[in-house]
Formats: C-alpha cells, sequence, structure tokens
C-alpha cells in the first residue's frame, strides 16, 4: 500500500479516536460543567448522616456549589464529621444552616446550605455550626404510630 | 505407572507446563520492551500496524458499538419506564458503556479480528521460516516483526474502546429520543451530571489501555510460540482468542474491584 494513502488512514484513525475520547469527555462526562476550581473547606458535624456518600452533592438554594469531599467519626462526640470541598467562588455567611436532604423520594441525599444574614463570611477550614440530620424513615413512622396510640388512649 | 498415579503426574505435568509458558511470556513481553527503540524510531513499521490492526478494525467496533447502544437503549427504557424514570435513559447507557461494555466488548472484539490475525501472521512467518532467515541477517524478528506489532496493538485498542462507546451512546440516543421520545435535555444533563470523567471515563480509559497490552502480549506470544505446522498456527490462533477473552474477563473483574467500589 502506498505509505502517503496508509499515513492518511492511520491519522483518520487516530483522530477519530481522540474525537470519541473528547465526545465521552463532553458531551457523555462533566468535563466542561461541573469542575470545581479552587476549591475551599468547611466542616459540618452531623448526629446523623443517613445515606450520604462521598463524592455528594453540596447545594445552595438547588445548585451545585461543591462535593463532599470526606465523611468520617468523631470518637469523642459520637458524630460524623462531614468534609466538603466549596467552589472558591461562592462564599456563605456564619449562621449558614447545613442540612441534610433528599432528592426525590428515592433518590440520592445531598447537603444543603441555607445561608442566614451574618455579615461574617466562614472561612476555609471552618466549621458550619448549625446543622440538621438526615431524616430517618423508620425513626419518622415510629413517632408517627407513637403519636397516633397515645391519641387513642387520650380519646378513650 | 497405575492409574491414580498416572492421573496425578498427568495433573502436575500440565500445571508445570503452564507456569512455564507463563514465565516464557514474561520473559517475551521485557524483550518487546527491551526492544522497542526500533519499533519506535521506524515509526513506519508501527504506523503500518495500527493500520492493520486499529483502522482495519473500525468497521466491525462501529457496528457492534452502535448495535450494543441501540440495544442498551430499547432494553434500558422497557426497564426504567416500569419505575417511571426514563429520563435516567442516558445515565444508563453510558455509565454501562464507558465503565464495562465499552472497554471490555472492544477487546473482545479486538482480540478476535486482530490479535488473531497477528498470531496467524507471526506464525506463518516462523512456519516458512523468515523470522529464521531474519535471525541469519542479523535482524532481530522481535525488534522488526513482533515489537511493532505489540505497539500497533496497544495503540489502537484504547482508541478502538472509546470509538465504541461513543457509538453507543449515540445508538441509546438514537433509540430513546429519537425513536421513543425520551426528553433530549433530560437525556444529556442527567447523563452529564452523573459520569465523572476521572471517577468513570478515565478507569475506563485505563481499562481499555490494560486490555490492549494484555491482548496484544498475547497475540504476539502465541504466534511467535506457535508450533511450525499448519496445525500448530491454527491451534496458536485459537488459543490468542480463547486465553485473550478469559483474561479480558478475569482483568476486567479484578480492575472493576478495585476501581469501583462505591464508598
Amino acid at each position: 500500500m502506498n505509505r502517503t494513502v496508509l499515513d492518511l488512514w492511520v491519522g483518520f484513525f487516530v483522530a477519530l479516536g481522540l474525537a470519541a475520547v473528547l465526545f465521552l469527555a463532553l458531551k457523555v462526562g462533566n468535563l466542561s460543567s461541573a469542575h470545581l476550581s479552587d476549591t475551599y473547606v468547611l466542616q459540618a458535624r452531623f448526629d446523623n448522616i443517613g445515606g450520604l456518600k462521598v463524592r455528594g452533592p453540596v447545594r445552595s438554594a438547588g445548585v451545585l456549589v461543591g462535593r463532599i469531599a470526606d465523611i468520617g467519626f468523631d470518637p469523642e462526640s459520637y458524630q460524623a464529621v462531614v468534609t466538603m470541598n466549596i467552589d472558591g467562588r461562592y462564599r456563605f455567611p456564619r449562621d449558614t444552616f447545613a442540612s441534610i436532604y433528599t432528592a426525590g423520594l428515592l433518590g440520592e441525599q445531598y447537603i444543603g446550605l441555607d445561608v442566614g444574614g451574618d455579615d461574617k463570611m466562614l472561612q476555609a477550614g471552618d466549621m458550619v455550626r448549625m446543622t440538621q440530620s438526615a431524616v430517618v424513615l423508620e425513626k419518622l413512622l415510629g413517632q408517627f404510630l407513637f403519636n397516633k396510640a397515645a391519641e387513642g388512649q387520650e380519646s378513650k | 505407572m497405575p492409574g491414580p498415579l498416572e492421573l496425578v503426574r498427568r495433573l502436575g505435568s500440565s500445571v508445570v507446563d503452564r507456569v512455564w509458558r507463563l514465565g516464557f511470556a514474561t520473559r517475551f513481553f521485557f524483550a518487546i520492551l527491551l526492544h522497542s527503540g526500533t519499533a519506535l524510531r521506524r515509526l513506519s513499521l508501527t504506523l503500518r500496524e495500527i493500520y492493520f490492526s486499529g483502522v482495519l478494525s473500525l468497521l466491525i467496533i462501529i457496528v457492534s458499538g452502535l448495535f450494543v447502544g441501540l440495544v442498551l437503549g430499547l432494553q434500558g427504557y422497557e426497564t426504567l419506564q416500569r419505575f417511571g424514570s426514563t429520563e435516567a435513559l442516558g445515565v444508563l447507557v453510558s455509565l454501562s458503556l464507558v465503565r464495562e461494555l465499552g472497554p471490555v466488548v472492544a477487546g473482545l472484539l479486538f482480540a478476535s479480528r486482530a490479535g488473531s490475525s497477528i498470531t496467524a501472521e507471526i506464525g506463518l512467518m516462523k512456519t516458512t521460516e523468515q523470522l529464521k532467515a531474519m535471525d541469519m541477517m542479523a535482524v532481530n524478528p522481535i525488534a522488526r516483526v513482533v515489537a511493532p506489532r505489540f505497539w500497533g496493538g496497544v495503540i489502537s485498542m484504547p482508541l478502538l474502546a472509546a470509538m465504541f462507546s461513543a457509538m453507543g451512546v449515540f445508538g441509546g440516543w438514537l433509540i430513546g429520543v429519537v425513536f421513543i421520545g425520551v426528553d433530549d435535555g433530560a437525556f444529556w444533563s442527567q447523563m452529564q451530571s452523573s459520569v465523572d470523567f476521572r471517577y468513570d471515563i478515565m478507569n475506563g480509559v485505563i481499562k481499555s489501555v490494560v486490555f490492549g497490552f494484555a491482548v496484544s502480549l498475547i497475540a504476539v506470544f502465541e504466534g511467535y510460540d506457535s508450533a511450525p505446522t499448519a496445525e500448530g498456527v491454527s491451534r496458536a490462533i485459537t488459543r490468542t482468542v480463547v486465553t485473550s477473552a478469559m483474561t479480558i474477563l478475569a482483568l476486567d473483574f479484578i480492575l472493576t474491584s478495585f476501581m469501583f467500589r462505591g464508598n
């Protein structure tokens, strides 16, 4: 086979392969949109994190502002310590409220940041003071049943 | 020797044989690495092999990728609509392709399309004593024949796997969005929000690179090690396809258990 034709085909092949990788990276993957540049770290303690996962989303007003970097356990307070990487473009006041929500009925769990009105902003490495744990369905059902039973006792 | 003892002896001899071949294959791999200088310096040799193992596999890879994507689209839609979450079709199609099916099926196709022909070529060269003739002329056959084919396979395989995955996603989109009518925006945006570049796509690429090394090594080794007869070459080709397939699937399990643990 002619050398130039062969080179042309190989070049065509390699270009097509790289185009496929690029397509996967930009169109299928999230390289284009959701990369968080220069993040800073915030921490929060929760009594119960439910099914929260590392790499899970951190949202404020429903918008992705960070990702969960690490989940640890504090053996002294018996609480979960969640470390979050927050996008460097966003700052949050010191009285920000961190809660664990569930997206949809069966969806993934994420941390929602509800913003307060403080003038001072959280700095890198700070601890979010006010947190609300995940809602555990069994506990909720248990409380509901307990209340129902109590109502039944009163009406007698 | 009495019956039972003979059986044990046969078992032992087959194990020893296999271990010996494994060691020989490892030494062969290092010999290829050692003599790769020529393959990289005389790039036209390697380019020729990329043409034979890569460009000529394009058609089978693209067509199979498209069909796998079409089937995933249909099956995924059928299952997801039971749970009322057909928008997740893009996630299902892309994750299964990028993580598993792309590298594995492209690897299996590559082994049967390109690996077998590499084995046949080298085996036939050995049978017709071309390799010996090269040695006589002070041309190292590993540097001149084996290394370019090996590197051609190693370079082609990840590119083919990426094309397979891309075509599969396109096939899933074709079925899901164009024919069935899943929402176009939800299809792509859900896909983008749950497919991570480093975690999903790069791990898939790493898999395909590992499979490329494995299949190429098996193909050139079986060819080089074949018995120099017509029957020997045909057996070597069979062994290439069978061993490659088993190696790919076993390696895939090992790699997956390291990469995707789900913490």
